[in-house]
Formats: structure tokens, C-alpha cells, sequence
């Protein structure tokens, strides 16, 4: 549970704690290949190309060449390893370098340079400005008078701000001289990876000081990966090394995201697998037979008289070859590249540039683009995704006073300045509360000009502000502040910090003013933590009426507060505050009992209001999305009120009458037992109306709901479309992604710090706003947007092609080798069941390859069923998508149906017309090749929506490609081919059985999806008329005039309908339940009302759009 | 970067705030002081503006603006409306309709007389001893050298066929296409690369006998088709052109004119046996590509049901009986194959085949009744285009307002 490491001193415990040698690799030379291997053929289709790939090395039953399988699968496999190789190559080099890197480590008490992988735990690292930190440190000493230094963690936590670490007390004072020498124990818990954590002991050895324990917390530690800023040096012991770090426990590579399609995809390919067993089970037992029976008879056959044990086998076997085609092993390959060209798209997409931060929408992960268009569950962080994280000061009330209400900015409120200048007391106070009560680091930089350091946005927002008001926080030298009041420069001392903790929900300071030497406590914190600690003969309605209204304009408020404090009573207090925060157990928790007993009897000065304003266009994208059957969870850190009040400004909820907001809460398992029941109760009920409900809920009623009332919470979660997650924490967040999952919906979690890397990571698909909280979101994220309203194209647009275009492409990828299977299959009962293969090796082996990918390839990448502009005006088209309607078990009997009847077109005309005197072998199995290829063209254009150029070149060039491709290996002599398509070319016969295998397999197919799109059209049917109606009739209608048009038109045929009977079939009623995918889900239709002219307007406020 | 990025709105120098509040002691100042600390501030924004906008436009260059990376190519958009899709399957229709009738007129046009000699001839030899009803009788009198083999038949033409006369054996019920012996050939063998017995284990168990390469290997070969038949008329004998029956391609690239004949298994089972079983003869003085009856032969077929080539006629033959001799050697017996003689003309789409031209008027038709149908329901329930209301969600909507 512990581990005590000797300071100065790692010979003690050499051996027993590992080096510092980071190691992110995967595979050494020695395991790569077998353990790459290993992995490869984890995966089924892997697996059953070897087999087949293994099977054919057995001359006896191999129909065809096993080059034509080996070909392939060694290629695709030393693809994917020198991928995997390259990859860990490199991290392998970024290893090395960062192991190699050179630190001044104190060796018996002298400064030596010394790899980064040869630190022990126990060693003086000495570090200067700007030094990485190369492992975990507890700091011992550093140039600055204090034991200050700062330390910059942006690589650790993503939060960019500097943090300032100080040494431990009883190294404070040390000077360098003295360092080299120091020697002591330091008693710290076992490695883990809590970066926020950090309890230990430290005890110096004489002559330093006496044996007294003196705490360490996370405060007096470096970090791995952090880097030393503002600071001449600093050094700190080793206390964890190499992969024992922080960091290093926290690291290992996320899993891989499997697409639903993907997924869909595998299960397809296992039934079809079956299929293929069954196949082969019968045919290898009429095979069996007919050779018992009839093959013996054969004399020219020659059936040798000694039987085999194996022979029962054989013909089985050859057929599992035959068939082997019927799961290609190019469906991979083709879909990994038509995927990785959709997310192309969206790297390149113009429109999803962000000009302001110059950033373009990166798809880091580009094998998932397809999932987009599936998503059914946004879980969106807050502040920073939603909202531009900037936090401006706008308003406040001081004793009841209100302030820039009027033009809404105080720090213009003349008003308020008069107050600064006339020094009102409280006034003073308030802003000397905002300018002290922080932990924000005031530097200079090279131009003299004075910037602040902040560890949040809000704080920065309230010491600008206070400048502007003439309280300058001018300077932090350890614990002394310097502070401007009206060009005065005031100094005080800090002398304790109680920290802002989740839990608490407030800081407080305690400063002396150097000087007077009045001893003061200055508070600060969120009004339901601050209202509790004040003395209770004071007006606290005003300020609550204040902090309500600020609130409700979604301004984000803090209270204020302070008092005098007594000599004696903080004397006997801050013995108490560090007895415990020296505890090792609990410190946390005894530190937030001890602060209690400080924080009361407060004097509440006021409210602050800070705005963070919402991004660009974030309502409409929100609106859109919801109208695209997308349900919207938000999760924040941010208080209740404030985050109810952002959910309205971006139609996240709608107000009273449309919109009904329940609340889950609740302190005991018990409360938020009962709260869950009746908020269930009411969702049931009105989850026939048409009604927005949403349900809120805070982080602590959340955890007790998770862990108590799981089952209730999950059944809340799938009713309520809605759902705002107020003061939850990273791993809360991840937790509700995986709550959603559990339920089988598609999430997409978007974020922007830190504190949402776990949720992206566990999300389906992640989005990382590459905003100011740092890129650490987007780092973890599968996909980076500048801004929050590119979601709404990056899914409708990008998504939605994507998944259209991949569901078309696998499943015509089997339907191609399907076609060719079915028709090997047909021709076995032509050829005694011997498994005779009716084309030659170098056929099949081109026919996936060559002769059909590229139409359906282009295709996958340039077909658009409707425009981009349709699907942004018609949202509720997603549904087809997240539904999976293009891609399931039904679709693809449909494609297997397909490739059934054209497998048996082909041959049927082949062999009757190439009989008698044309039957020959290498013609006939010409003739079904070249009807197979011609069928393709045929059906990929008919499948195509658009028609550019580029496909017309790519259907109608590939057939010219394959007969260029045939006649060429026609000069070959020994192809086995050798002048068979010139033979073929010049009979009238040949072509008339092409155009008639064309319009025996294209035709019932116009026919059925004429009737379809006439008939029972799909809504993207109907989209596409519209389309064609609009760019037809080029005049300006007036889209209110259409709608009547048509309404009208509705109403007439309808009643005609009526009168004609059964031949009359509503266009729409196909499509109706199609919102309801899963139980449960039934008032989800609802979600599909459009936004109505209506609806769209909102309570009195409107912000950010028109700033 | 990450400092510039940082909003320094108040990037105001302890000094200049100084000198605010110097100003501000005299009296009306206010606005004065305001306007100071406005400006201020205001002037960083200026000055930050610029500086965002400039890689702006920097980098929006580097995007790669084309139709193609933004999905902008210009499209065309095929709509199925009743008009396309009936006026498709009536031309469609009624072009396949005329085709199909030419081809199957063609077809009818072509004189072909089919006769199964096989069963005919076995019939001759039958005699009340030796009676031949079973498979297997008649496979061991075929299998024997020593039983006579010809046989003569007469064959009925009723009209007159014009030259040039197609003569055609047809096997049925004998599998060309079996993998076993589909696969027993060596092309490399047959152009002329002198193979050792370890090369050709593709021919096995026809590769070798007595550990002698067979030239040329392989149960095609083996098999080879050896009936013969002399036609001849009242008027005399009839002269069948054997030549130019097989591909050009197959005799000058294939086959090789220098490989000839050796220690083939003439008729023999097995090779060395001295049991008939009714296979074919190689001439070991004949090259490879001079015999065409042999490389017809190993043209291997698709189906078990095959016409092979075996002369031209280059007279008319008049109606009439056409007398034939046939040495009938070649066992089908067994397992139950027929052989057949025919004589058949040929047209440009080839000889008699009815399926081509019925399945074209066939599926004519078909397309011609579909599209009256669709013509029929179109006209009887006429479809607006798309318009907005009939969108599922609109609908609802709607629904739900009324």
C-alpha cells in the first residue's frame, strides 16, 4: 500500500522500484510477427481466409490457383503489419528520444547529467525553465524565495492555465547548496493514476529539521509531462518512475470503435458463412452420391479402385474452394478506402472551416465516418462546446444595488465607477474579494504589459474586471500580493488557501494586510454553499432576488463574502487546518470539516454575473439535430440554474407551455428513489402529448441514482428525450455515454477540455472542439471541429452520405461475389457435381479486383441520393439512417436476392444458348463473365441517385476496361484464354445473349423499383421529386403556396382513393411507425414535429447572436 | 500560442491606470475616464483582429477547393416518371419482339437431322445369344476387339440442304466438364515443352505407363472419340471435307506440329492391357496439330451434352436418304451415354436453336404487357410529383394541427 523512498538516496531501494524507461510499444522484434499474426486472426473473416487460403494448397481439391487466394491475403496482411510496425515504430523512436533526453540528476551530492531512463526513484532531479518534468516529483526546492514555481500541465489535464507548486514547509529556505545534501523519507501510497490525488508524508532527516512529518499533497508534486515556466530551476525527488507515473497509469490505447455498419456488416458475412456451410454440405453429399453411382461407371474418368479415407472429404472441400468467393476478401479493402475518402470530405469541407481559429473539421479517425449518420443520442458538454467559453463580467449587485442592468455591462455603469471613486466600503471590498480570492498568477511579460495566468476562465473574467475597476492585482510573490486600489498599492499576505473542492463549492483566503495587520477572510463561492456560512442577522433576499435573475438571463453567478477575523481564534483554527491537512487519510475531507468551522458568520458583499456567451448558430444546429430524431443529453459541470437557462437559450428545452422540465434530486438513495418513481410517472403520462419533457439532475442525486436505481434511471433515460446532467464529474460523464450504449443507441459525445476526454473516448463516435480549454479533447476525439454548429452538416451531411454510401457498398460487394458463387453452384449440376469451376483462375481472381470494383467504388464515393441542401431543409430524413434502414438483414436478402436471380439469368442463357456445337468451356464461361460484368454496370446504374461525369465513365469505361483487360490476355497464348474473346467478339450470338442476360436481369428490377418509387415511395423518393420539381420549374414559388398546392392536391386524391378501393395506397402510412425502433422509444415520433413558425421563439432574452 | 490566444482585454499597464485616476480627480471626468479605459480596450481588440484574420485567409487557401473535395460535381439526376419508364419498356418490347421473330425465323430455317445411331447400331449386333440389353452387356461387346463394330444406317433428309453441311457427332450423358477430367491435360506438354513424368502429375493416373511419359498425357487425350462414318447417297458417295474443323488458333499455337504421338495407350485400358474399351487411336507418325479430330476432342465442353465437329459437307444434299457407314467403336455404353449423328446447316447466328429467339420474343412481350400496365395504373391513378405535405413528418404535423 505504500512505499517510502529515501531522498537523495536511491541506492536503498535500487532494484526495487522500476526504472524510469517509458515504454508505449506494443511489440518487440521478437514477438512482432507471431503476436501480429495473433491479432490479425482474431478477426473471423481473417481466420476463414486462411482457412480457405490453406485448403487450397491441396492440389486435389483446389479449383482453381491458390496464388488467387494467397495473392490477396498476403498482400492485405503486409499491409495491415507494416502499418501496425510503422505505428510502433514510431512510438518506439518518440520512446527513445524521450528516454534519452539528458537531466541534472544529484549523484552523492554532486550535479551530474544523466539519461532520462537512468532516474531512480529516490534522485534529485534538478530541472530548469522549460524542462519537461520526466517523471512524477515531489518538489524540494526552487530559485524562488518561497518554494514557488509554475508549472505548465497542459499535457496532462489539457487545462493551459500555469499552476504554481510549492516545496514542502520544511524545505522552504533551502538553498541550493543545501538541496544537494538533503536527505529524508518520503512515505507516499502505491502508484495510480489520479492526477488530482496525491497524499504523502515527508520527514527530513537531521540536521534539517527534527523528526516532524510534514504533509505533501498533489500542490508540492511535478508531474510527468508537465513543464517548468516562469521559474530559474526547481528539483524534486523521483517518487514514480517510467510507466509507473501518472501518467503512465493512466495511459493505454482506447479501443478500437467498431461501426454498427461494421457490425451489421460481420453479422451479415457470418449468416452468409452458414449459408455457404449448408451449401457445401449438400453439395458435397450429392456429389458424394452421384460419384458412388454414376462416376464408377465413367470409364473415362478413370475413378481410381482403392478408396481413400479422405475421400468422402474431397468433393465437400472442393465446393467450401468454390464457394470461398462468397465472402470476399475485398470487402475489406474497398470499404476501408471508400471510408477513409469520406472522412476526406470532411477534412476538405470549406463550409466546416472555422475562419476565426483557423481550424478545419479533421477526421482523425476515419474509419467510422458511417456512424455519424446513425447517431441517435448527442451527449454534449457545456461550457466551451455550447458556449464560447469566454467569460466576460457583465453584472453585479453589491448590497442590494444592482449594477449595469441598465446597459447591461457594469464595468461602463457610471453608477458603479462613481462608487469605486467615492472608495464605498463595501464596494471596495467586493472587488477586493474578486481580485484576491483566486488562484490566479499575475505575470509580466517581455514588454512590461501585465497579464493574468488563470486556472478558469471565471476567475480571470472577475481580476480583469476588478482592474478595469481600478483593483489591480498587480503581483503574487508566494504568499505576498500586491494589490492597486485607485493607483494605492496595498500588500498583503495570504496566509491560508481553503481550496475550491466539487464538494465544497466555494474558496475562501485568509490575508493579513501588511501594514495594519487585520487579519481578514474573503470568500468566495456558489450562492447555495456561501448563504449557509453567513451570520444570520443580514438581508440575504436581495442578493438571492439578484442571483435568481442573473441566472435566469444565463449569466453564470458567484457570491461574495468576507469577514474580520480575530488573532486568537484563527491562531487556534489554523492549528487545526494543518493538523489536518497532514492526515493521511481522508485529508480531503477533514480539511472541508476544518474550513467549515473558519467559513461562518460571513458578511454576504454581493453577486457576480459573469456571461459566457453561446457560439455561433448553436440554437438552430441544436433544432435541426432534434428534428433529425436526435436526442440531446447535456452534461455539465456547471450549476443547475445556469445550466437550465443555456439549455433554454439553445432551444435544448423549450419553455412552459410547449416544454415541461422535471426535476430528479435528492441527497439520500431514498429521496432520489422517490424523486425517479414520480418524474417516471409523469413521463409515462405525458408521453403521448405533444410535449418536450426533459429531466434535470445534478451530480450527487446522479451518482446515488446510478448506483441504487439503476434499472428506474435507464427506463428515465429512454423516455426522456432530454436530459440536462448538471455538476457531474469526467467519470460521471463517461458513465451516462455507457448508459446510453448499454440501451443500443448510437451516442456521439462532443467536448472540448479535459474533463470530456473520457466520455469521447467511450462514446461511439467522439467530437472534440479544438477550443481554449486546450486540444486535449480533440486529441482524443474521432473527429475536431472548430465550432459546435458544424455538427449539424458534419452529421447530416457527412454522416449521412457516409453511412448511404458504405450500406450500398458492402452489400454490392457481396452481391458481385454472389452472382459469381450462385453461378459456379448452378454449373456443378451441369458437371456431375465435381466441383468443376466454370472460370479459369485468372478470372476470378480479377473479377472482384478489376473488372467490378471501380463503378461501385465510385459510386460509394460521389452518389448522393438528395442534395445537401434538402437534408439540412428535411432533417427528419436522418431516420432512414440512425433506423439502419439501408443496411440490415432485410436489405440484404433483397441484395442476395438479386444476386440469385441474376446468378441464375446468366447461366440459364448462357447454357442454353451456348449449347450444342457452341459448348465449349472456355466460351461459355467467357460468355457468363461478360454477362456478370455487363449485369454490374446496368445495376450500379440503376442503384445510382446522381449521375456525375466521373460515374458515367467509371460504369460504362469499366466495360470497355474489361474487354480492353480480356483481349489483351487473348494474345497470350497459354492464358487459357488465348483468343477466346476474339472468337466471341465476332458472333452475332455472343452480344444478342449479353443483351438478353440484361434485360432478363435489369428489367423485373426497373420495373419493381419503378413500382416502388411510384407507389411506395420512400421519403427520400419523395425528396428527390421535390428536387426535380424545384430545379424543373424554375420559377419563385413561395414555399407556403406549394405546401397549399399540394395540400390541396393531398386532399383530392385522397378522396378519390377512397371511391377506387384497394388500389389506392396512402403514400405515407409505410413510413409512419418508423420512428419507433425500440420498445420504449414510442413517443420518440413526437420528436419528428417540426419546428413550427411558433415554436422557434423563445423567452425575452436573446443573447449572444446579436453580439 | 496559447497565450495569444488568451482573451488580455486588460493588457492595461499599472501606469496608464495611474494616470487614469490622475485624470480623474479633477472634477467632470468621468466620461473622460471611460472613454480612456474604453479606448484601451477597445485598441487591443483592433489589434487582435487583424492578427486572426490574416492566417485566415492563409489557410482557407490550403484547403483544396474543388467540385470534388467539396461533392459539388455537377449531377444529373435520372427520375423515374411514368412517361420514361413506359415509353423504355415499350421500345424495349417492341425492339426485342422483331429481333426475337428474325432469329427464330432464321432458326426454323436451318435443316438439322439429328439421328441416334448409337442405340441403332448396338441394336444390329444384338443377336438372341448375346442378347445387349443391359449397359453392361453392351459395354462388354463393345469392350471386345474382336466383335465387328460397323454398322449401317440410312438417314431420311426432307428437304434440301444447302452447302455447306455441317457433320456433328453429339455425345450426351458424357461429363467433358467433370473436374477429374477437365483437369487431365498438359498445355504445356501439347505446345511442345518436353515434360518428364514428375511434370505431368496434372495427367495422373494418365501420365505414364511403365514409367514412360505418355505423349500426349491425360484422360482427355486417352479418351479420345474414334467412330468414323462414310455418308453416301444413291446417286454415289458423298464427300466430307475432315479438314479446317478445328480452331487455326488451337492448330498453329496450341498444338505443337512437332510433337508427336508416343507410347499412347491406343484404346488399351490402362495401357498395357489387351482389353478394348472403346478410346481413340493416335498415329504416332501424325503430329499433335495435324489431327483435328483430336484437337476438337480436347475443346473440352461445358455441358454433358455436346456437338463436336467432325466434317464439312461442301455439296447440297438432296432430299432424300443419305446412306451411312459407321464404325462404331466408341463405348458410351456403360454408363448409359448417347452418340448421335448430325447433319446440320448453320447461319450467322449458328445451327438450329430455338431457345435465343423464343426467349427474346418472350421477354418482349413481357415488357411490352408491362408497360401497358404501368401505362394502365398511371392513367387510371394518376401521381403528382413530391410535394412537401406528403413528407411522413409534415403529415404528422399536420395531422396533429387539424
Amino acid at each position: 500500500m505504500k512505499r517510502l523512498v529515501y531522498v537523495n538516496d536511491s541506492d536503498i531501494t535500487a532494484g526495487v522500484f522500476c526504472s524510469n524507461k517509458i515504454s508505449n510499444t506494443k511489440y518487440n522484434l521478437l514477438n512482432f510477427l507471431p503476436k501480429n499474426l495473433w491479432e490479425q486472426f482474431g478477426r473471423f473473416m481473417n481466420k476463414y481466409f486462411l482457412l480457405i487460403a490453406c485448403l487450397q494448397l491441396w492440389p486435389l481439391i483446389t479449383p482453381v490457383n491458390p496464388a488467387s487466394t494467397w495473392g490477396p491475403l498476403i498482400f492485405i496482411f503486409a499491409v495491415s503489419a507494416s502499418k501496425e510496425a510503422w505505428d510502433d515504430y514510431g512510438r518506439y523512436c518518440l520512446d527513445k528520444q524521450a528516454n534519452e533526453r539528458s537531466f541534472w540528476v544529484v549523484k552523492q551530492g554532486v550535479k551530474t547529467q544523466v539519461q532520462a531512463q537512468d532516474i531512480l526513484v529516490g534522485d534529485l532531479v534538478w530541472l530548469h525553465e522549460n524542462d519537461e518534468v520526466p517523471c512524477d516529483l515531489v518538489l524540494m526546492g526552487t530559485s524562488e524565495a518561497l518554494g514557488l514555481c509554475h508549472l505548465e500541465t497542459s499535457a496532462l489535464d489539457g487545462e493551459t492555465d500555469l499552476k504554481t507548486r510549492v516545496a514542502p514547509l520544511p524545505c522552504i529556505g533551502l538553498n541550493s547548496e543545501l538541496l544537494l545534501k538533503l536527505k529524508g523519507v518520503i512515505e507516499c501510497p502505491d502508484p495510480d493514476k489520479d492526477i488530482r490525488r496525491f497524499d504523502a508524508n515527508l520527514r527530513l532527516f537531521p540536521p534539517f529539521t527534527d523528526n516532524d512529518f510534514s504533509p505533501i499533497t498533489i500542490n508540492n508534486t511535478l508531474l510527468q509531462s508537465c513543464y517548468l515556466r516562469n521559474t530559474e530551476w526547481a528539483c524534486g525527488v523521483a517518487v514514480y518512475t517510467g510507466n509507473e507515473t501518472k501518467l503512465g497509469m493512466s495511459k493505454g490505447l482506447p479501443e478500437p470503435k467498431v461501426t454498427a455498419a461494421d457490425g451489421m456488416v460481420d453479422k451479415l458475412t457470418g449468416a452468409l458463412f452458414a449459408f455457404q456451410l449448408v451449401v457445401v454440405l449438400i453439395l458435397g453429399v450429392a456429389g458424394n452420391t452421384w460419384q458412388s453411382y454414376e462416376a464408377d461407371k465413367m470409364w473415362y474418368v478413370r475413378y481410381p479402385k482403392v478408396s481413400r479415407w479422405y475421400d468422402f472429404l474431397v468433393i465437400p472441400l472442393r465446393f467450401e474452394l468454390l464457394c470461398s468467393i462468397m465472402i470476399p476478401i475485398s470487402i475489406k479493402v474497398s470499404l476501408d478506402l471508400a471510408k477513409s475518402l469520406h472522412s476526406k470530405y470532411v477534412d476538405w469541407d470549406v463550409q466546416m472551416y472555422d475562419s476565426v481559429t483557423c481550424t478545419p473539421a479533421v477526421a482523425t479517425n476515419t474509419a467510422i465516418t458511417e456512424d455519424l449518420g446513425q447517431i441517435e443520442y448527442i451527449l454534449t458538454d457545456k461550457t466551451g462546446t455550447l458556449t464560447d467559453n469566454v467569460m466576460v463580467f457583465k453584472r453585479c449587485c453589491i448590497k442590494g444595488v444592482y449594477y449595469g442592468a441598465g446597459t447591461g455591462d457594469a464595468l461602463t455603469d457610471p453608477e458603479l465607477v462613481r462608487a469605486v471613486m467615492e472608495k464605498v466600503p463595501e464596494v471596495i471590498k467586493f472587488l477586493m474579494v474578486m481580485a484576491m480570492c483566486n488562484t490566479v498568477t499575475p505575470c509580466k511579460s517581455a514588454g512590461r504589459a501585465l497579464f493574468y495566468k488563470a486556472q478558469s476562465q471565471d476567475e480571470d473574467a472577475l481580476v480583469q474586471a476588478a482592474a478595469q475597476l481600478q483593483v489591480l492585482l498587480c503581483s503574487k510573490m508566494g504568499s505576498v500580493v500586491e494589490v492597486s486600489l485607485l493607483g494605492e498599492v496595498l500588500e498583503f499576505e495570504i496566509l491560508d488557501t481553503l481550496e475550491f473542492t466539487s464538494e465544497r463549492k466555494r474558496m475562501s483566503v485568509v490575508v493579513r494586510e501588511r501594514g495594519t495587520g487585520a487579519l481578514q477572510l474573503l470568500t468566495k463561492g456558489a450562492d447555495e454553499t456561501v448563504f449557509p456560512t453567513l451570520c444570520s442577522d443580514q438581508q440575504v433576499r436581495p442578493i438571492a432576488d439578484a442571483i435568481d435573475r442573473y441566472s435566469q438571463l444565463g449569466l453564470r453567478t458567484m457570491c461574495l463574502a468576507w469577514r474580520d477575523l480575530e488573532e486568537n481564534e484563527y491562531a487556534a483554527w489554523s492549528l487545526k487546518f494543518k493538523e489536518a491537512s497532514m492526515s493521511l487519510m481522508d485529508r480531503e475531507w477533514k480539511i472541508a470539516e476544518v474550513c467549515q468551522l473558519l467559513e461562518k458568520n460571513l458578511e454576504l458583499l454581493g453577486a457576480t454575473a459573469i456571461e459566457d456567451k453561446l457560439q455561433e448558430g448553436v440554437p438552430e444546429t441544436i433544432s435541426t439535430l432534434r428534428n433529425a430524431g436526435i436526442n440531446f443529453w447535456m452534461l455539465t459541470g456547471d450549476k443547475h440554474s445556469t445550466a437550465v437557462q443555456i439549455a433554454l437559450a439553445c432551444n435544448f428545452i423549450l419553455p412552459e407551455p410547449e416544454g415541461q422540465l422535471l426535476q430528479v434530486q435528492g441527497r439520500s438513495s431514498n429521496e432520489v428513489r422517490i424523486s425517479l418513481e414520480r418524474v417516471l410517472r409523469t413521463l409515462r403520462i405525458t408521453g403521448t402529448e405533444h410535449k418536450d419533457v426533459a429531466f434535470v439532475i445534478d451530480g450527487l442525486a446522479l451518482e446515488l441514482a446510478l448506483k441504487y436505481h439503476y434499472e428506474a434511471f435507464t427506463e428515465l433515460a429512454m423516455l426522456s428525450k432530454t436530459a440536462l446532467c448538471c455538476r457531474v464529474t469526467p467519470f460521471q460523464k463517461a458513465q451516462l455515454v455507457e448508459l446510453v450504449k448499454s440501451c443500443d443507441y448510437r451516442t456521439l459525445a462532443i467536448g472540448d477540455g479535459g474533463n470530456d476526454v473520457k466520455m469521447i473516448q467511450e462514446a461511439h463516435v467522439g467530437v472534440g472542439i479544438s477550443g481554449r480549454e486546450g486540444l486535449q479533447a480533440a486529441r482524443a476525439a474521432d473527429f475536431c471541429l472548430g465550432k459546435f454548429r458544424f455538427l449539424k452538416r458534419l452529421i447530416l451531411v457527412h454522416g449521412r452520405y457516409s453511412y448511404n454510401r458504405t450500406a450500398f457498398l458492402s452489400q454490392y460487394c457481396i452481391y458481385k461475389s454472389l452472382v459469381i458463387c450462385f453461378i459456379q453452384i448452378f454449373y456443378s449440376f451441369l458437371s456431375g457435381v465435381s466441383g468443376t469451376s466454370l472460370f479459369n483462375s485468372l478470372s476470378l481472381m480479377a473479377y472482384n479486383v478489376v473488372y467490378t470494383s471501380i463503378p461501385v467504388m465510385v459510386t460509394a464515393v460521389l452518389d448522393k441520393d438528395i442534395e445537401e441542401k434538402s437534408v439540412l431543409e428535411h432533417p427528419e430524413i436522418l431516420y432512414i439512417c440512425q433506423t439502419g434502414r439501408l443496411l440490415n438483414p432485410s436489405t440484404f436478402a433483397g441484395w442476395f436476392g438479386r444476386s440469385l436471380f441474376h446468378g441464375a439469368v446468366v447461366f440459364l442463357v448462357t447454357v442454353n444458348v451456348y449449347a450444342y456445337e457452341k459448348s465449349e468451356i472456355a466460351e461459355t464461361s467467357m460468355v457468363a463473365l461478360s454477362g456478370c460484368i455487363w449485369l454490374q454496370a446496368f445495376l450500379v446504374a440503376l442503384e445510382t441517385n446522381s449521375f456525375t461525369w466521373f460515374q458515367h465513365m467509371a460504369v460504362w469505361g469499366n466495360v470497355v476496361l474489361f474487354y480492353l483487360v480480356n483481349l489483351l490476355l487473348n494474345l497470350v497464348e497459354h492464358s487459357g484464354m488465348y483468343t477466346i474473346m476474339f472468337r466471341l467478339c465476332s458472333q452475332p450470338a455472343y452480344w444478342l445473349s449479353l443483351l438478353l442476360i440484361v434485360i432478363i436481369g435489369m428489367g423485373p428490377l426497373l420495373a419493381l423499383k419503378y413500382f416502388r418509387v411510384m407507389y411506395r415511395p420512400s421519403t427520400v423518393n419523395m425528396l428527390q421529386r421535390l428536387e426535380h420539381q424545384y430545379t424543373n420549374s424554375l420559377s419563385v414559388e413561395t414555399p407556403t403556396k406549394s405546401l397549399d398546392v399540394s395540400l390541396s392536391m393531398t386532399r383530392t386524391t385522397f378522396n378519390h382513393g377512397s371511391e377506387l378501393g384497394s388500389v389506392y395506397e396512402p403514400l405515407l402510412l409505410p413510413e409512419t411507425p418508423t420512428f419507433q425502433k425500440k420498445s420504449g422509444d414510442s413517443e420518440a415520433s413526437s420528436d419528428s414535429v417540426p419546428s413550427s413558425p411558433t415554436r422557434v421563439t423563445l423567452p425575452t432574452y436573446s443573447r449572444s447572436k446579436n453580439k | 500560442m496559447s497565450l495569444s490566444s488568451f482573451p488580455n482585454v486588460a493588457i492595461l499597464k499599472h501606469t496608464s491606470i495611474k494616470e487614469a485616476f490622475m485624470v480623474s480627480k479633477h472634477s467632470l471626468t468621468l466620461k473622460k475616464r471611460h472613454n480612456v479605459l474604453f479606448s484601451s480596450s477597445m485598441e487591443s481588440e483592433d489589434e487582435e483582429a487583424p492578427v486572426a484574420d490574416k492566417p485566415k485567409t492563409h489557410d482557407s487557401k490550403k484547403l483544396p477547393y474543388t467540385k470534388f473535395s467539396q461533392q459539388e460535381l455537377p449531377t444529373i439526376k435520372p427520375l423515374m416518371t411514368p412517361k420514361w419508364i413506359v415509353s423504355m419498356f415499350l421500345l424495349l418490347g417492341f425492339t426485342y419482339i422483331p429481333i426475337g421473330i428474325v432469329i427464330l425465323i432464321i432458326s426454323n430455317s436451318m435443316i438439322e437431322i439429328s439421328f441416334n445411331y448409337g442405340a441403332a447400331c448396338i441394336m444390329n449386333y444384338s443377336s438372341p445369344s448375346n442378347p445387349l440389353n443391359t449397359n453392361n452387356e453392351m459395354s462388354n461387346f463393345m469392350q471386345n476387339v474382336n466383335n465387328p463394330k460397323t454398322c449401317n444406317v440410312s438417314i431420311n433428309v426432307p428437304k434440301n440442304m444447302k452447302n455447306p453441311v455441317y457433320v456433328y457427332y453429339q455425345l450426351e450423358n458424357f461429363f467433358q466438364n467433370h473436374r477429374r477430367y477437365s483437369k487431365s491435360r498438359s498445355d504445356k506438354q501439347l505446345c511442345g515443352t518436353s515434360l518428364k513424368i514428375g511434370d505431368l502429375d496434372v495427367c495422373k493416373p494418365q501420365d505414364s505407363i511403365n514409367n514412360v511419359e505418355i505423349v500426349p498425357c491425360g484422360m482427355i487425350a486417352w479418351s479420345l472419340f474414334n467412330d468414323t462414318f462414310d455418308f453416301s447417297t444413291s446417286n454415289g458417295p458423298i464427300v466430307v471435307d475432315r479438314g479446317g474443323i478445328s480452331w487455326l488458333s488451337d492448330r498453329e499455337e496450341i498444338f505443337s506440329s512437332f510433337v508427336f504421338p508416343s507410347n499412347f495407350p491406343n484404346n488399351n485400358v490402362y495401357g498395357n492391357s489387351s482389353q478394348f474399351i472403346g478410346g481413340g487411336k493416335l498415329n504416332p507418325n501424325v503430329s499433335l496439330n495435324a489431327n483435328e479430330d483430336f484437337i476438337v476432342w480436347m475443346r473440352t465442353a461445358s455441358s454433358p451434352k455436346f456437338r463436336k465437329l467432325w466434317g464439312k459437307i461442301d455439296n447440297d444434299i438432296n432430299p432424300g436418304l443419305v446412306f451411312v457407314n459407321i464404325t462404331n467403336q466408341y463405348n458410351v455404353y456403360n454408363f448409359g451415354g448417347a452418340k448421335k449423328l448430325v447433319l446440320s446447316t448453320r447461319s450467322w447466328i449458328g445451327g438450329k436453336n430455338a431457345f435465343l429467339g423464343g426467349a427474346y420474343v418472350v421477354v418482349g412481350a413481357l415488357c411490352v404487357v408491362l408497360g401497358f400496365t404501368f401505362a394502365m395504373v398511371h392513367w387510371r391513378n394518376p401521381r403528382p410529383l413530391g410535394a412537401i405535405a406528403y413528407l411522413s413528418w409534415t403529415r404528422k404535423f399536420e395531422d396533429s394541427d387539424n
